[in-house]
């Protein structure tokens, strides 16, 4: 019976790697298509992998806690011939042998070379090992000045190669100051890394150093919302099945303000901003495996009840570890109910690549004054963090106004 | 400062040369009373008379020839080609004689003339008027080939080679005529001969080129840095004498150079840039050489779509810069 190969799956588009952090088969374990084969991590979520074949699993060729670029093979099994001509025929191991990302880069450059008779740029034979082997005069002189053996250089270029900028970065890297590392004492503790809380950091890492953020902070009374929502909460439940939680009006508020204000709507690239059409908005769920942020999809179509079922579902999956690949990818804003934990005020960090991130904040009854008298209402705080590549203070503001007014247009007697 | 289009440029550095120095006059096919063909001697009779301004039969071998003499007796001519698909009968004068003429005679004898011809495709002119003739003047000692690519340049180039004591060859890219507009000072300025300019910095990749591809360099360069690719272009300005130094410290800062030419690649300038860059600058170099140029054909094909297949343009040059970053 043939043997094909599984690769890693897409999952998430702006993810383009993954942990395998566990086999759930074994090998010689026969697999029903759709059954669970790996559990897999990225910086946006824990899932299970579904095998996408019938068969049995013949070699499992990535270990566990392994970081696995997507689309790298992970495993083997043996199929029938049906289901080996149902898969992608291209898959077949024969046909693959020993996969060589650099390899296939090979003949994208090929076939972006020059018309007219400049040609592509070749290097013999056997382009790959030649490239390797073989230094341009400026790698050697740059490597003969710095005393520098360069088998320990990195390359970059074309089949790996390593270019003149390798060399000059290798120079660089090793006359900067290394970090100081911190040597821990007999009577401290390690709490060893996750691939969640490592996925964690390189996430934050990469939108602190990437986007230049500002944040602003604007005072919502939610009074209304409070008293409908003691009013008709039993009934919502009755009717819902679901509590229905400040966080549905405050989501509905952020989509109703992401439609008039479309620039906070968007992503950052060099070609331009991307507006999305999609008001897809990323909730931070605290797990026990550390955050999580799954995607609630068309927010734009669902009312405050659609909304209050959503979250619940969301949650509940994320704490139950049962997130699958749509579940965490397509997000255009996050929100973050900080109020949650009891905060005030707060900066959220942006979810990359997204423009921005709104925490809600714990509503707190406080003395407030209203025309010439004080009265005792039910205060929140909405913070926003936004990319000023893209939103100016202005824009931020008038989305933060956007969401604080119909917060505060809610009608405390509204029945349903 | 004026913004002018590279016709303008060209008209108005005769004009003040021709008030400057009474010793300059035009010949050429049509200048006269028609003009000039590119309307670039427009008005000159009216101001400079026939004396100054001659209309010659269709003639170049002779239209060079005469320059040559009167050069010799102490006149600076400039000498219009009307378009350099037809300097061809000029050869001998220019090659065989005005190049030597100062070498031949021990110093007694200079020839300080320019022979201006306007130049290259992009114009539907097919086989007869698309030529590009830079390379067959460049191998020839004794003479100085000039390649403007802009209003500013193309003024100030060619005030240095009409008061330039040598025969300086003068080719205008026609489709950058009224094609390029650039600001152009009000006052009194030259550009050096021999000098490179440097038309926009980088640090990854070095580009060099002249005439109308400065202009698709420039544009693919910009695409590019998008990319995070740095690009340093280079407009020669000058083929004769080649600019050595500002070649040879952009590629020892870069170290991978493309050479861009409309004319095609076999012998070209290209391959001289190429043959300095080898012999001088070895030990920086990180990448192959690499020429991007018009096909081994014999001419410019006329059918639109082949012209455009022949002629580089922004995207082949772009993507050439892509190759060449990759690497």
């Amino acid at each position: 019976m043939p043997i094909i190969q599984i690769d890693l799956p897409q999952v998430g588009e702006s993810v383009t790697q993954a942990i395998l952090e566990k086999w759930l088969k074994q090998v010689g374990d026969h697999v029903e298509k759709y059954e669970p084969l790996a559990e897999i991590v990225t910086d946006k979520v824990s899932m299970e992998m579904p095998c996408p074949v019938n068969g049995v699993l013949t070699s499992l060729l990535v270990d566990p806690g392994t970081t696995v670029p997507m689309g790298d093979p992970i495993a083997q099994f043996e199929v029938t011939t049906e289901e080996q001509a149902s898969n992608n025929p291209s898959a077949e191991v024969a046909d693959l042998t020993v996969p060589d990302r650099i390899g296939s880069m090979d003949l994208t450059v090929t076939n972006v070379g020059p018309t007219g008779s400049g040609g592509p740029i070749t290097t013999g034979t056997d382009p790959k090992e030649a490239s390797r082997q073989r230094y341009s005069p400026a790698v050697l002189r740059l490597a003969q000045e710095h005393n520098l053996d360069l088998s320990s250089v990195v390359g970059t270029g074309i089949s790996g190669r390593i270019t003149r900028k390798d060399v000059q970065a290798h120079i660089n890297e090793n006359r900067s100051p290394k970090p100081i590392p911190h040597e821990p004492e007999s009577s401290d503790q390690i709490v060893p890394l996750t691939a969640v809380r490592r996925m964690i950091a390189d996430n934050m890492v990469r939108s602190t150093t990437q986007i230049p953020e500002a944040w602003m902070t604007q005072e919502v009374d939610v009074t209304n919302i409070v008293t409908l929502r003691d009013r008709c909460k039993d009934e919502f439940e009755q009717q819902h099945g679901v509590r229905l939680t400040p966080l549905a009006f405050a989501l509905k508020a952020v989509s109703e303000a992401l439609q008039t204000n479309p620039m906070v709507n968007s992503v950052w690239s060099d070609n331009g901003i991307i507006l999305k059409k999609q008001i897809n908005i990323s909730i931070a769920v605290a797990s026990p495996k550390g955050l999580l942020v799954p995607v609630m999809h068309g927010v734009d179509h669902l009312d405050v009840a659609g909304i209050a079922k959503a979250i619940s579902s969301l949650a509940s999956k994320a704490l139950n570890d049962q997130l699958g690949v749509e579940d965490v990818q397509g997000g255009t804003f996050t929100v973050n109910n900080t109020g949650a934990l009891g905060s005030t005020m707060g900066k959220g960090i942006i979810n990359h690549p997204q423009a921005a991130i709104l925490n809600t904040e714990a509503i707190t009854k406080r003395p407030v004054v209203i025309g010439e008298s004080i009265a005792i209402r039910s205060m929140m705080n909405i913070c926003l963090t936004f990319d000023h590549r893209i939103i100016d203070g202005a824009e931020a503001g008038s989305f933060v106004s956007a969401v604080k007014q119909w917060l505060e247009a809610i009608d405390p007697d509204f029945r349903s | 400062m004026t913004v002018q289009t590279v016709i303008e440029a060209v008209r108005d550095g005769m004009q003040e040369e021709m008030r400057r120095d009474q010793s300059v006059f035009i010949m050429g096919e049509d200048i006269g009373a028609r003009g000039g063909v590119f309307l670039a001697t427009d008005g000159f009779v009216g101001e400079f008379g026939e004396d100054r301004v001659i209309d010659t039969p269709l003639a170049e071998s002779s239209i060079a020839g005469i320059a040559l003499g009167a050069a010799m007796n102490g006149m600076r001519p400039i000498a219009e080609i009307e378009f350099a698909d037809f300097i061809w009968p000029t050869v001998n004068q220019i090659v065989g004689e005005a190049a030597r003429a100062r070498y031949g005679t021990l110093g007694q004898m200079c020839v300080p003339m320019v022979l201006r011809a306007p130049q290259g495709g992009g114009v539907r002119g097919g086989l007869y008027h698309s030529q590009s003739v830079e390379a067959i003047f460049a191998h020839t000692p004794g003479l100085k080939v000039v390649t403007p690519s802009t209003p500013y340049d193309a003024k100030g180039l060619l005030k240095s080679a009409i008061r330039d004591d040598d025969p300086v060859v003068f080719l205008e890219y026609k489709r950058t005529y009224r094609l390029v507009r650039g600001e152009v000072p009000d006052e009194e300025y030259t550009v050096p001969l021999g000098v490179a300019d440097v038309k926009l910095p980088g640090d990854d990749i070095t580009v060099i080129t002249y005439g109308l591809m400065v202009h698709h360099c420039i544009e693919a360069a910009r695409i590019i840095g998008n990319e995070g690719v740095s690009v340093e272009v280079i407009d020669l300005r000058t083929i004769r004498p080649l600019d050595n130094d500002v070649i040879l410290a952009s590629v020892e800062k870069t170290g991978k150079v493309l050479i861009v030419h409309e004319d095609t690649k076999l012998l070209g300038v290209g391959g001289e840039v190429s043959a300095i860059i080898a012999e001088h600058a070895f030990d920086y170099l990180d990448a192959p050489i690499v020429r991007l140029a018009g096909p081994e054909i014999p001419a410019m094909p006329f059918s639109p779509t082949l012209e455009a297949a022949f002629l580089i343009d922004t995207e082949k040059v772009s993507a050439a810069i892509r190759n060449l970053a990759r690497y």
